[in-house]
């Protein structure tokens, strides 16, 4: 791809960015359904964007140690809540660009889930380990959950409900937080060792946690928790020795792409691609480096590809009907996470070392624009409010 | 070296390691200064705090020698997360690194 001549689209972003000003707070009215947040991870602040003229309407500084930071969305769409890695949780107003709240509810945290009515916040923390629930309106705590043990791969599931996994502990916990009661907790021992990261797929039906101690994954059905947990590609590795895993990969419900998941192998520079009706292995793909995010374009043809520490520059596009990888893109040390718009026409991906977001057109694969930011991270659009497991 | 005296070995290390320093040149240490904030940081922190990996600061690390450090790094920790990163780095600037973080990285900003 022809380097930086695609510049913003407009000249009016850089003018609204440099000068930090609220969105639409005097301006007229608008909605959040095409707002995001990207990520500055090194400078602790966050951009608001919007994708429908792809640009930057405004920073929000003073949210402390973002590595790591990943961010939820109010189910009307108008606040994202950021989790910081330094036990920071952040409730930004995206309409007025302003801090709406925020506490230090941990020393050490991993991410967040929002319940499906919107109302609790939930809080991974690797220390001390364990999740805490809050409320969304005031982010007063509601519940504290410990576990001793590293909290990863946290999502909602229906019914005011959470499900994580134990990393040194090796199990997956739910707990349930009635209306004005104690939570309800329901532990699945040995699912597995190491599990790094977890996903409920999108119809918020089964749970499924990615291992780092052995080759496979745990699927937990939650139409049927009775039945525990299963393995999906128990040995995957066939007994080969694993390459170095420079970063870990991350697991979210855009695995999901038709009736095919696809999932980074931990130590492989390979896709496995799972049937997610029988959960049987249908084929995997050979990728440029060990995957960090496969995520799917929400129609489910294409799946985009980043890659771990020290293959971090490419992003690769899979066929998910061949199989194939049909084009590569090499946009600068430290792509670090992309994020379909709603509809799946544009695709944003964040490059650390180049300072800037690019965003593509997923069928032409033309550059649409090419946004300042400052080591960003995380993108994440405020469409996901509407998603489970988002 | 294996027969000198633990004080003297101890005192070769910090010699070797105060020479190594001098010979990672300065466009490498802003290479490893990156690579320690932004790559070592996705597990340990960007203030090295910890993650899924354990904090990198001054007092957690008082206890262990440089050598023992540097082998970490170089050759990663079996049975955990931690890789091995002697493919992209050379025992000195593993060494180099390691009087980065008992210095402290602050919030590197």
């Amino acid at each position: 791809m022809a380097g930086r001549r695609n510049l913003l689209l407009t000249g009016l972003a850089a003018g609204t960015l440099a000068g930090g000003a609220a969105p639409a707070a005097t301006a007229e009215l608008r909605g959040t359904g095409d707002l995001g947040l990207v990520v500055e991870r090194a400078s602790g602040s966050v951009l608001i964007v919007e994708t429908t003229g792809r640009t930057a309407l405004g920073r929000v500084t003073g949210l402390g140690d973002l590595s790591h930071a990943s961010a939820v969305f109010s189910r009307d769409g108008r606040y994202g809540f950021v989790f910081g890695r330094d036990g920071g949780l952040t409730k930004i107003d995206l309409l007025r660009g302003e801090v709406a709240r925020r506490i230090v509810q941990a020393g050490n945290s991993i991410g967040g889930a929002i319940s499906d009515d919107g109302r609790l916040v939930a809080v991974g923390n690797y220390e001390p380990g364990g999740i805490r629930v809050f409320g969304s309106a005031t982010l007063d705590p509601v519940a504290d959950i410990p576990t001793g043990s590293k909290v990863v791969g946290l999502s909602d599931i229906p019914g005011r409900g959470f499900i994580f996994s134990l990393f040194e502990a090796g199990e997956v916990w739910t707990a349930t937080i009635p209306e004005g009661g104690p939570p309800e907790i329901r532990r699945f021992r040995d699912v597995g060792r190491q599990p790094y990261d977890g996903f409920v797929t999108p119809d918020g039906r089964h749970y499924i946690a990615g291992l780092f101690g052995e080759d496979g994954l745990a699927r937990i059905d939650l139409w049927h928790p009775e039945r525990g947990v299963q393995r999906v590609l128990p040995g995957y590795g066939r007994g080969e020795e694993p390459l170095p895993v420079f970063k870990m990969p991350h697991l979210r419900g855009w695995a999901v792409a038709g009736e095919q998941v696809f999932l980074p192998a931990i130590g492989r520079h390979e896709l496995l691609v799972v049937d997610r009706r029988d959960w049987t292995e249908r084929g995997r793909v050979a990728v440029h480096g060990q995957p960090v995010f496969a995520v799917a374009r929400p129609d489910g043809r294409q799946v985009w590809v980043n890659f771990a520490h020290p293959r971090n520059d490419v992003v690769q596009v899979v066929d998910a009907e061949s199989l194939a990888v049909v084009r590569a893109f090499t946009l600068g040390r430290g792509v670090m996470h992309l994020e379909f718009t709603p509809r799946g026409e544009q695709v944003w991906i964040s490059v650390r070392d180049a300072n800037r977001v690019e965003v593509f057109d997923t069928r032409s694969f033309a550059r649409l624009a090419s946004l300042p930011a400052e080591a960003p991270s995380g993108i994440l659009l405020a469409a996901r409010a509407q998603r489970v497991g988002f | 070296m294996r027969w000198l005296l633990p004080r003297a070995a101890l005192t070769v290390a910090l010699l070797l390691a105060g020479a190594a320093r001098a010979e990672v040149p300065a466009q490498r240490q802003g290479e490893l200064r990156h690579l320690l904030r932004h790559d070592c940081g996705s597990c340990h922190g960007l203030t090295m705090r910890g993650g899924l990996g354990r904090p990198l600061l001054p007092e957690t690390l008082a206890d262990r020698s440089d050598e023992a450090l540097a082998a970490v790094i170089l050759h990663g920790l079996r049975g955990t997360p931690m890789p091995p990163w002697g493919g992209e780095l050379t025992a000195e600037e593993a060494r180099w690194m390691v009087q980065v973080l008992r210095q402290g990285v602050g919030d590197g900003r």
